[in-house]
């Protein structure tokens, strides 16, 4: 077999994270995390497990349980000169880190006439039906889309969660990455070294002509699920991840778009004004005169997420869901 | 209440050079906040103005201690700290006016000085809302061995808010070195502090292993001399450090804040102005110990007088950001 530079692995989404931050840490001291239970624990999901060995504890800081407190000293940190990346154990918690999000990171920049720069990035996580119920499952990233002054990114595949946590860590804005925590096992290939992949370019996972599926995170694999199904009916669905929320790569959708004249737009967030709602209007806005029916929004059902699997489960889209939604979409239901 | 100075204090180890610095400072401040306040009736500023007068003796006696690489956050009672740490007048007038040549070009106001080349990290209209931010500027300070501290102003009223006793933890744990300056001015807003505060304050500091130190906020030596204790403790390993200052707001929550007898009384407002002045007491103590005579006093005062009237001019003269510049400075 001959040598290769770039060798291509197998890694789960949560390997790849993990590879990339060690990279990024090897190539440049500024950079570390802070966090509940990121060192020895290496979060609950075990995604750091072992950087506190090569980094050492101040690298891979652990904090006490305080949110806002640890999100304010990545503000401040930023500022002066170190790449703070902040764990969020729970996406749900962002909402303990809002005003510091909002009100500072946000805003340092622009109130500072550009004199400022806050280069940190935040981690949290999406998704539900773990059984963790409504405090523990949300998908809440619309709410920090809502800002100017954040790049808000959602890797879908090992080898976009490398690239684009690259260039997350070398942005000089802060960025928040939310992953979904079902997803963390998913392999993919991935790979070895050097890579970034740009903030604001869209990827399609799969072509198509018939119909076009935008889908975020966990939505994606649910899209090219339905995708499969779909093709049973002749339908040949194209399935796009924008991979940023913002920046947001609106040519491509809007170029799918007119081409396949059908679109669903999904994403785990709450439907109601929320990610779906700006990405059906991108999508109305820049193709309404090529649109065979309006979009489609799939999203989370609007009730807090509920415990009970049965009640949990009816909340999230499903490959079902989304076939239905495609074939009357496309007239044959 | 005393209405002197301190008179067994011992003699002060300042030089008169820096003494007569620290005075040219706060009649700045003084001076500073008087125009801002004129033109703010004039309807010449727009927004909000709220004054530093009668504080003026922490933010010269703190920043006379830090070093001019050491950080500092303010608060929206801002320009004080930002004329004390070094912002020069011209630049402020503009920014309060919302000029392009105002240190943030505009985009902050009278609420958000900020500035990279005198460590001014920024002032912050959220109350408490720049703790975390002096913490973490002390955690980079500590990491990279830059011997530099960082010093956040805040008032009373931000007791109130969670943020600072979840960053004091931090900071005491990580042994960060971060001066958290608590001007007591005795109103939240329009609120007697009585209502507001529980328990004790330094007991507050404390609590988390903090070591914390009061000091009279209008005797602007007491202020240099502790704050330069606890900068010195907090650059040399010790950790975090607390001060509170006692003090009074001279004027209104904001200029507009006109009507107050419903949250507190003339008399009192009269005798803090007339017994508690920072600037009287320092002044008379100039004199007294004839660092300067009264001569030498007043020329500073037209001297800097002087420098406002120019520094109110430019920001007059110059023009408003162009429209197209709104969308600028969002991203780095």
């Amino acid at each position: 077999m001959p040598e290769t530079q770039t060798a291509v692995r197998e890694l789960t989404i949560g390997e790849a994270i993990k590879e990339t931050l060690a990279e990024e840490m090897r190539r440049d001291p500024t950079v570390f995390i802070l966090g509940e239970d990121v060192a020895e624990a290496g979060t609950v999901y075990k995604v750091l497990s072992g950087l506190v060995d090569e980094f050492g504890p101040e690298r891979v800081l652990d904090t006490p349980i305080s949110e806002a407190g640890f999100a304010g000293v990545a503000v401040g940190a930023a500022m002066t000169g170190m790449r703070p990346i902040v764990d969020i154990m729970f996406g749900d918690f962002i909402g303990l880190t809002m005003d510091q999000m909002v009100n500072q990171a946000a805003k340092i920049h622009y109130m500072s006439g550009g004199k400022w720069k806050v280069p940190m990035v935040m981690r949290a996580t999406i998704g539900a039906t773990r059984r963790s119920a409504a405090q523990h499952s949300q998908s809440l990233h619309a709410w920090l889309c809502h800002i100017p002054g954040l790049k808000v990114v959602m890797p879908s595949t090992p080898y976009d969660a490398k690239g684009l946590w690259k260039t997350a860590i070398r942005d000089d804005n802060p960025v928040v990455i939310f992953e979904d925590k079902m997803m963390y096992r998913l392999k993919g290939p991935v790979p070895e070294g050097e890579y970034t992949i740009p903030f604001g370019v869209a990827d399609i996972k799969r072509p198509g002509e018939d119909l076009t599926i935008v889908a975020t995170s966990s939505m994606v694999q649910v899209a090219l699920g339905a995708a499969r199904l779909l093709e049973e009916y002749d339908i040949n669905a194209e399935v796009i991840d924008p991979r940023t929320l913002w920046p947001l790569d609106e040519k491509t959708l809007i170029e799918s778009a007119r081409k396949t004249s059908r679109v669903i737009v999904m994403d785990e967030g709450y439907g109601r004004y929320g990610v779906n709602a700006e990405l059906a209007s991108v999508i109305a806005e820049g193709a309404f005169y090529d649109l065979e029916a309006p979009v489609k929004r799939i999203g989370a059902m609007h009730v807090p997420i509920p415990f009970s699997p049965p009640l949990e489960d009816a909340t999230v889209p499903t490959e079902q869901s989304v076939l239905e939604a495609a074939l009357a979409l496309c007239g044959k239901s | 209440m005393t209405t002197a100075v301190d008179r067994s204090r011992p003699v002060s180890n300042i030089d008169s050079e820096q003494l007569l610095r620290m005075y040219r400072r706060m009649i700045m401040i003084r001076l500073f906040e008087e125009q801002a306040n004129d033109l703010y009736t004039r309807a010449l500023m727009p927004g909000l103005a709220h004054l530093y007068s009668g504080e003026e003796a922490i933010a010269v006696g703190v920043c006379e201690a830090l070093r001019p690489d050491d950080y500092i956050t303010s608060t929206h009672r801002g320009h004080g700290h930002c004329v004390a740490k070094g912002a020069a007048l011209d630049r402020m007038f503009a920014e309060l006016l919302g000029k392009e040549a105002g240190y943030c070009k505009g985009k902050g106001g009278s609420m958000h000085v900020a500035d990279p080349d005198t460590g001014n990290l920024g002032a912050n209209a959220i109350v408490g809302g720049s703790m975390g931010i002096a913490t973490g500027a002390a955690l980079t300070a500590k990491r990279m061995g830059t011997g530099r501290v960082a010093v956040c102003f805040f008032g009373d009223g931000a007791l109130g808010q969670g943020l600072l006793y979840e960053v004091m933890n931090m900071a005491s744990l990580w042994k960060l070195p971060v001066i958290y300056v608590c001007e007591n001015n005795l109103y939240n807003e329009y609120t007697h502090n009585s209502e507001t505060i529980a328990g004790d304050i330094l007991t507050r500091a404390r609590g988390f292993g903090v070591p914390a130190e009061s000091v009279d906020g209008q005797d602007v030596q007491a202020v240099y001399h502790i704050a330069k204790k606890l900068i010195e403790d907090a650059r040399a390993g010790g950790g975090p450090q607390f001060l509170l200052c006692s003090t009074y707001r001279f004027t209104g929550h904001h200029v507009g804040d006109i009507k107050r007898d419903y949250y507190r009384s003339k008399e009192e407002e009269q005798l803090w102005k007339t017994e508690r002045d920072p600037l009287t007491l320092f002044s008379t103590w100039l004199v007294a110990e004839k660092i300067a005579d009264a001569q030498k006093l007043n020329q500073i005062e037209a001297d800097v007088r002087a420098e406002i009237e120019k520094a109110v001019a430019f920001a007059m003269e110059s023009p408003y950001p162009a429209a197209d510049k709104v969308d600028q400075d969002i991203y780095a």
